[in-house]
């Protein structure tokens, strides 16, 4: 199924849109707290960045010229990917998983909390949110397009 | 809306909000005073510290260094140039801040070269070859130590020397006045007591212009 770029878009390409505006919106803001506020950057969090800010690079390409489906199903992958690290975070940060002595030096912990905000939202957090937004609309993406 | 419009519209919205963050953070608030001076100023300098300089200088640069720091070695050169052209006014005070694991060990060598007197220039032969005896951020001592042979030291009043317990006291009472003034990274600059606003060179010698012009 392709759509011709003059053409109003379809819901799947529309999806893949809202997936690539979270995908960007997470990346700049992951670079910002880094980059601007100057926060610690966990290992973890260059985990989830590792799978983050391809998202944002590569999911234009299946929305033009054309909708191309074969993107959705990478980045869906991703996504997964992301999330289950994302949720290993948060294990971490509560006390579910005990932090391993390998993955953390240089005195940045990933169970140190650096922001909460509304006395919930935390990066890890966001993390989740993120990801887990971008399963639902990238996998909702991939049904409506193999209709 | 066409895609095209609508995709490099969202570009263009998510690149503003992000420049507008920036802004709003990096933005600093005018303060003629400049930032306060740090609390705990008793532990800024020490009577064994080493220092470089006119005794009575009207401004007294606090670094705290890191031998094995690499921006330390960077900065090294500049703030030499500082003292160079500020000579009656300006004295730069040393802190260690033995970051680096195992790198306590060689700023003993750089205590036992100053029992010989030669405690700057064994001082700007590491910082210089950091790279030959800091391989991936490892202090290496016995590389350290063949650099210093370089520069006509006596090798074994060093060796003893470097083993003092009096020099490990005076490293350790560095580290803790460095945990207490809250430095966590090097350089980190005094000015008059005052920290730097941000880290950078510019806003070292835009601090040490106004410590300069007071009174």
């Amino acid at each position: 199924m392709t759509v011709s770029s003059s053409a109003p878009p379809s819901p799947a390409w529309l999806l893949l849109f809202a997936a690539w505006i979270v995908a960007a919106t997470a990346t700049l803001s992951a670079l910002f707290l880094g980059e601007v506020v100057g926060l610690p950057i966990c290992p973890m969090c260059w985990y989830q960045r590792i799978v983050m800010f391809p998202l944002a690079v590569i999911l234009p390409f299946g929305l033009f010229p054309d909708l191309d489906v074969r993107v959705i199903r990478q980045g869906l992958v991703l996504a997964a990917i992301g999330l289950l690290l994302a949720l290993y975070h948060q294990g971490i940060v509560v006390g579910l998983i005990p932090e391993a002595i390998g993955p953390c030096r240089q005195g940045i912990p990933c169970a140190e909390t650096v922001i909460r905000w509304f006395g919930f939202v935390t990066i890890p957090v966001l993390s989740i949110v993120a990801f887990a937004t971008l399963v639902a609309l990238l996998a909702a993406a991939h049904f409506r397009s193999h209709r | 809306m066409k895609p095209k419009t609508l995709f490099a519209g969202a570009l263009a919205l998510l690149f503003f909000a992000f420049a507008v963050a920036t802004l709003i953070q990096t933005a600093t608030p005018k303060d003629p005073e400049g930032p306060p001076p740090v609390a705990h100023a008793e532990a800024l300098v020490r009577m064994h510290s080493p220092a470089f300089g006119h005794p009575n200088a009207k401004v007294t640069i606090v670094e705290f260094i890191d031998p094995a720091c690499g921006t330390c070695a960077t900065f090294y050169p500049a703030v030499k140039r500082m003292l160079a052209d500020e000579p009656q006014n300006l004295r730069l005070v040393l802190r260690y801040a033995p970051f680096h694991p195992g790198v306590d060990q060689v700023i003993a060598l750089i205590e036992a070269a100053r029992r010989q007197g030669q405690m700057w220039p064994a001082l700007e032969a590491l910082l210089e070859t950091q790279e030959r005896w800091t391989p991936n951020h490892r202090p290496n001592v016995e590389e350290a130590r063949r650099v210093l042979a370089g520069i006509g030291l006596d090798m074994e009043r060093l060796r003893a020397d470097a083993a003092d317990p009096a020099i490990a006291a005076l490293i350790a009472q560095d580290a803790a006045d460095a945990r207490l003034l809250g430095v966590d990274k090097t350089p980190e600059f005094f000015v008059n007591g005052r920290p730097l606003p941000s880290f950078g060179l510019k806003q070292l010698a835009t601090l040490v212009g106004e410590e300069l012009a007071r009174r």
